[in-house]
């Protein structure tokens, strides 16, 4: 079917901005133009898209990045801190290697994705915008398509052990109308085991695509924390594809920023494979517009797999949450265990919360559930902290972080998951302050 | 202590009067008791002086240790010294227990410009209080109220109280949902608070808590009025002859 004119244009203008990635290997080039090509043939989003019903994609698509100021955190302790990491820094979405650990790590290969690119043989050809293409169908992602062709930087990670220390990309914005564009691509041999974390705004505007694929028996562990700029924007992809008994899980958390568009699409191929999906989100639209979508596709294709998807959004002062989920279930994929929950605590009237929670089913055999709830804070539970001399913003916070607390649980690290939990703290205490 | 006169007090959401003008002055050092039939306006007594959402004041004042108490937010009023042990404990699913308490004795520290408590030493003062109430290491763990049983609820609001050390205590009901040795349990958290700066106000149906926490003072309420005020005694003949006698006496 042809696009429709104001479809075309758009795409057309932004192809038009692009620089064409130079000096890279003939697969590479390939991937590159393949990737081109789908953009064409998709066409970049519009709010009249079904899957964007609910966020409207113009900033994503125009051609320059809207202008976003720098957030000031004010001697505030980094996420991670404390924990035993490597470090790779980007600014405003170019690598840095002066603030960056050095590359080599004991089971492990790192490199850089521009070197990865220009060689004429290397394993991320098997997997560079392949499991971004898998991840086309049947939901069309026109902005990772558009990643896939023009992202010069990124990292590319070979497990080949359990790697003892964390990979942590730090992404630092400093200009305020830099348009980033990362792609990274993991590889987790059979038996190994990685844990990535993402921290930062990145730049004004932000796209970022992941691809990972863990073979039988391996173990991918993510984290992340978007940055708190009140103006940035950022649309992110998460590609997985799971094997036989393998482990794939992913925690993400949100505070601040105008525009949030986290996509996970995740096919478990192999039995007994495990995919957990989390995410808090705490937006207030009281300085600047806070939109946050959580946009999940679970694909189970093979026997014994579990599966949950575990979100929470805390909105308050207009600010706007959207979770769109679904949980495929395909005829041989019996067995399947398939948890599905989003929620809201919507602080006052002004904010919104729109979930499309969804099930297709095709085995006969299997055990799916799936919830969602918008509600008010508990003014019981309320009351009765205040009773105890707990002031009323602080109470708040305290039903808050309670609320954020069943998705935080789904960090398997427990010193990952006391940093995330003690950063939100500190911001939740800092915020009565101000 | 807690000086209450002419309260009146009617629901936020209907015109209805539920308090018709209460006097009631509970010194410092005593146990004033408070016993009545179902609907005569006991707990709301308690809520108001709390500062719980969804009543109106209409007339009347009521002061702590001469301080205004119904100008104040609810949390003011704690940290003034007033606490209610509640006839149903709240539960705050993932809300520690330790944290809860934690927050709240440094909320009220900081409220009367005291320094916090640090981390040992607060745990050091927990663990002892906990232990005279029999609470375990895995209650202070839990979340607050979460998954207690009705006793359990009773005694960790003794346990907040201890921690607290209010001036002004309020107990709404403590008594139901208790079997006897509960009961005794409570009861000998609250007679250990005892002492010449602080005051009491027991709500209770039944005389049988007045069995474990002498009162010095008993008052009955009936239709949002204090009808009758007497000695222990008064308990006593609640307990023999119902309120029926009572209220028909002073009708």
């Amino acid at each position: 079917m042809a696009l429709a004119q104001a479809k075309l244009d758009l795409t057309e203008t932004r192809l038009a901005e692009m620089p064409a990635p130079t000096g890279e290997a003939g697969w590479a080039g390939e991937a590159r133009s393949a990737a081109v090509a789908r953009v064409r043939a998709m066409g970049l989003p519009t709010r009249r898209d079904e899957y964007w019903k609910y966020t409207d994609p113009a900033t994503l698509t125009q051609a320059a990045a809207p202008r976003a100021a720098v957030f000031d955190a004010d001697g505030e302790v980094p996420l991670y801190a404390d924990i035993d990491r490597l470090k790779l820094v980007f600014v405003d979405g170019v690598f840095d290697p002066d603030q960056s650990d050095d590359l080599a790590m004991e089971g492990v290969e790192i490199e850089r994705l521009s070197d990865a690119l220009k060689k004429d043989i290397h394993w991320a050809r098997d997997l560079f915008g392949v499991l971004e293409t898998r991840g086309q169908d049947p939901v069309e992602r026109p902005l990772a398509a558009l990643n896939t062709g023009f992202a010069t930087d990124g990292i590319v990670i070979r497990a080949t052990a359990k790697v003892a220390r964390p990979i942590s990309f730090v992404y630092l914005h400093r200009d305020e109308t830099s348009d980033a564009m990362l792609h990274h691509v993991v590889r987790v041999e059979k038996g190994a085991e990685v844990t990535v974390l993402e921290n930062g705004p990145a730049a004004a505007r932000f796209n970022k695509c992941m691809e990972i694929d863990v073979a039988d028996g391996g173990a991918f562990h993510h984290v992340r924390a978007q940055g708190r700029d009140h103006e940035r924007r950022a649309v992110t992809h998460m590609f997985a594809r799971v094997g036989a008994g393998s482990t794939y899980k992913s925690f993400s958390l949100t505070a601040n920023g105008a525009m949030t568009r986290n996509e996970h699409v995740i096919e478990l191929t192999g039995d007994d494979a495990i995919a957990h999906v989390a995410g808090a989100a705490m937006g207030d639209g009281a300085n600047a517009p806070f939109h946050h979508d959580d946009t999940v596709f679970v694909t189970h294709d093979a026997q014994c797999c579990e599966s949950r998807q575990v979100f929470k959004k805390v909105l308050r002062n207009g600010a706007e949450g959207v979770f769109q989920g679904k949980i495929l279930v395909k005829p041989d994929a019996q067995k399947t265990d398939g948890y599905q929950i989003s929620q809201a605590l919507l602080l006052d009237e002004d904010s919104s919360f729109q979930a499309k929670p969804e099930l297709e089913i095709y085995a006969d055999d299997v055990q799916c559930s799936h919830g969602s709830t918008t509600g008010a804070i508990d003014e019981t539970a309320l009351y009765y902290l205040r009773s105890r001399g707990v002031p009323a913003s602080e109470a708040t916070d305290l039903l808050v972080l309670a609320f954020l607390a069943e998705a935080i649980d789904e960090i398997e690290d427990p010193r990952l998951q006391d940093d995330i939990r003690s950063r939100l703290e500190q911001w939740l205490s800092r915020r009565r302050r101000s | 202590m807690l000086e209450i006169k002419n309260l009146h007090v009617k629901l936020e959401e209907e015109d209805k009067q539920i308090l018709k003008g209460v006097d009631l002055t509970v010194e410092a050092g005593k146990v004033h008791a408070i016993m009545g039939p179902n609907g005569s306006g006991k707990s709301t007594l308690s809520y108001v002086l709390s500062g719980r959402d969804g009543y109106v004041v209409t007339d009347g004042t009521a002061t702590l240790l001469g301080e205004d108490l119904l100008a104040m937010e609810t949390e003011e009023r704690a940290a003034a010294g007033l606490f209610l042990a509640f006839q149903y404990p709240v539960e705050i699913p993932g809300v520690g227990n330790m944290t809860f308490l934690r927050t709240a004795l440094n909320a009220q520290r900081k409220a009367r410009g005291e320094d916090e408590i640090s981390a040992g030493d607060f745990l050091k003062l927990i663990r002892a209080k906990a232990k005279d109430l029999q609470i375990d290491a895995d209650m202070l763990k839990r979340p607050v109220n979460v998954g207690f049983s009705g006793g359990e609820k009773k005694r960790n609001e003794i346990l907040q109280m201890a921690l607290l050390e209010p001036k002004m205590c309020i107990l709404d009901e403590t008594d139901s949902g208790l079997d006897v040795d509960a009961m005794k349990l409570v009861s000998e958290g609250v007679n250990a608070l005892r002492d010449e700066g602080r005051g009491f106000l027991v709500i209770t149906h039944y005389q049988r808590l007045l069995d474990h926490i002498h009162p010095d003072v008993v008052h009955i309420m009936s239709d949002g009025r204090i009808v009758k005020t007497g000695g222990p005694e008064l308990a006593l003949e609640v307990e023999k002859n119902g309120y029926a006698d009572i209220l028909e006496e002073v009708a």
